[in-house]
């Protein structure tokens, strides 16, 4: 194949399959217990300096505990996938965590509009930065999770997004058109948010799994929050629902209400005063400041920041909105 | 029903480009509203897509998200991006709609930086699946409002290609062939893409405009279609449907 092209951007992390074979080679794959306290999990598998992946899209069913564990035990020099980045994003820029960044969506909460304080991060020139599409990591995720070097595809060619991006277009030794190809990502460490897991780390997920399936694959440490820890039996009753077999995993935290203050499906939807108030309290620095330090520096742990902004009622309220139950006290999500 | 706003127009004449039967990539926004209109009216069978996975929803009401809950509400599939973007690469996939920062006479869009990449004077969202789904399906269109710094000359970057520089420079680029900006609606009036230059033209008039209010609104030299249109205005029912259905809170229509 001939290399009509090079994009600009730098690549962050290595595509080569075999230096990941033999990570995933030596990686132990025991079914043994692994359920422990989100604190203790980022303390054990993401270190300064990691490559780091979110899972999840932006404000929905993302694992909002280890965003903010990673912020309170101030990791530093990470890289960052920013695929559809919006809340962990938001969060993450908060403690000034990366310093490198994949970028496909990042700064913006979408219909929300953007966080004032991770735009000024990303202006700031603190933070190396190179550029993608959605599709473009998520095919570089599904390289990764193949264990092959890239994947073709057929958009970004004439743009800068392929100028910025680790891509290649090449001519495509079958048809002769230009294609252009996607080096792999092998994230380091991820985290993913999902519905039910048992002790060793089988998942289930309901709803879209967005780019989760592949993630799980192509990162070599995982560790997976819940909603709620099932037993093992569960999980073998019905195989065919598991999303991420536990040889994947390496922490299962049980967080009930862990993608709070985004949307889970068949749970809760999304907090959107909460939403809007980081938005809002973002634009004055001091302002932002206390706040960090009420809801992420000053707390011990996730259940403490849910306790401070509404707790069980709260939750409740976004329950019955998600399963779109009307409560007696008026319509649901509106009393 | 009271006087319609611009932002109704938009959506109505968005709504009215969707036939039956279509298959539409939309995020939210403008354009979910736009999609949601048409599955309330003239297009029942409209099968909408959401890039996080959502295939074929009933949707309740507005997402907040491409990814929340409601994008697959009563939905046929729950599944993931590569599925989405890849049914759109496959050719199954007749319109996306799109926004920018800023736009070219030849569709191109900018959602990344403001000033120059390495220092940008505003950082932006980015990419996200717009320059995906502008590559892939077969005809995009942009909702956007128009005014002389967003329909700029000089784009400060290009974040989704448009016809790119004009004339067959898209496909020679490598871009699937038969595919690129098919309709911008703004405030003002609708545009289409001139056949051999790819260059934006007018072609419909929104009731209250004049073509010298949209030729002034533009920092590009526009085309002009040598029969120019008119847009109809937002029917009654679309309006009620509109304000009663899609967007009672008013999240996009109080916009205006």
């Amino acid at each position: 194949m001939d290399v009509v092209q090079r994009g600009g951007g730098e690549l962050f992390t290595s595509p080569d399959p075999d230096g990941a074979r033999e990570f995933f080679r030596s990686k132990d794959k025991a079914l043994a217990p692994k359920v422990m306290s989100v604190r203790k999990a980022v303390e054990r598998f993401i270190r300064d300096g990691d490559y780091l992946a979110i899972g999840g899209f932006g404000a929905n069913r993302i694992p909002t505990a280890v965003c903010h564990e990673i912020v309170r035990q101030k990791r530093k020099g990470l890289g960052f996938l920013g695929h559809t980045s919006t809340h962990d994003f938001q969060i993450l820029a908060a403690g000034e965590t990366f310093d490198r960044c994949d970028v496909a969506y990042v700064v913006g909460l979408e219909a929300r509009g953007l966080s004032p304080n991770a735009r000024r991060y990303m202006e700031s020139g603190k933070v190396r930065i190179t550029e993608n599409s959605n599709y473009g990591l998520s095919l570089r995720l599904k390289a990764a999770a193949m264990g092959v070097p890239f994947l073709p595809a057929r958009h970004l060619m004439g743009t800068d997004t392929f100028a910025y991006s680790p891509a290649s277009v090449v001519t495509c030794p079958y048809t002769g058109k230009k294609l252009v190809l996607q080096p792999a990502v092998y994230p380091d460490v991820a985290a993913i948010h999902v519905h039910e897991a048992d002790e060793f780390g089988n998942c289930r997920i309901r709803g879209i799994h967005i780019s989760d399936l592949d993630l799980a694959r192509a990162c070599k440490r995982l560790i997976i929050t819940c909603e709620r820890l099932v037993h093992s039996d569960e999980i073998r009753s019905d195989p065919s629902r598991t999303a991420i077999p536990y040889y994947l995993v390496d922490a299962v935290c049980e967080v009930r209400y862990g993608g709070y203050p985004g949307c889970m499906a068949h749970e809760y939807f999304s907090d959107e005063e909460h939403l809007h108030e980081w938005l809002e309290v973002e634009k004055d620095p001091e302002a932002f400041a206390s706040f960090l330090q009420a809801n992420i520096f000053g707390v011990q742990d996730f259940s403490e920041y849910l306790e401070r902004n509404g707790g069980m009622r709260k939750m409740s309220r976004l329950r019955r909105m998600e399963l779109r139950i009307r409560a007696e006290e008026g319509r649901c999500g509106q009393e | 029903m009271s006087k319609h706003n611009v932002m109704e127009q938009m959506i109505c004449a968005a709504s009215r480009l969707l036939e039956n039967g279509a298959t539409v990539a939309v995020g939210t926004g403008a354009p979910c509203a736009a999609a949601m209109l048409a599955q309330k009216t003239h297009a029942p069978d409209l099968l909408i897509l959401f890039e996080a996975g959502g295939v074929a929803p009933i949707l309740p009401e507005m997402p907040i998200s491409v990814g929340d809950s409601r994008t697959f509400f009563r939905g046929v599939m729950a599944t993931g991006m590569c599925e989405i973007m890849e049914t759109c690469q496959r050719g199954l996939v007749d319109y996306t709609f799109l926004g920018g920062a800023q736009i070219d006479m030849y569709g191109n869009l900018n959602s990344t930086v403001i000033g120059p990449h390495e220092r940008p004077r505003v950082r932006l969202p980015g990419s996200g699946g717009a320059n995906d789904f502008a590559s892939f399906c077969w005809r995009t269109m942009v909702i956007t409002p128009q005014d002389k710094r967003r329909f700029t000359r000089q784009m400060d970057y290009v974040t989704t290609p448009g016809f790119l520089s004009g004339a067959n420079a898209r496909e020679a680029a490598g871009l699937p062939a038969g595919t690129g900006p098919y309709r911008v609606i703004t405030n003002m009036a609708i545009m289409d893409f001139e056949e051999t230059s790819r260059r934006m033209r007018v072609i419909s008039l929104h009731p209250g405009f004049t073509l010298e209010q949209v030729l002034e609104n533009c920092g590009f030299e526009l085309l002009v279609a040598e029969r120019l249109e008119r847009t109809d205005p937002p029917t009654e029912v679309e309006l009620q449907i509109l304000r009663t259905q899609v967007d009672p809170a008013g999240y996009i229509i109080g916009r205006a």
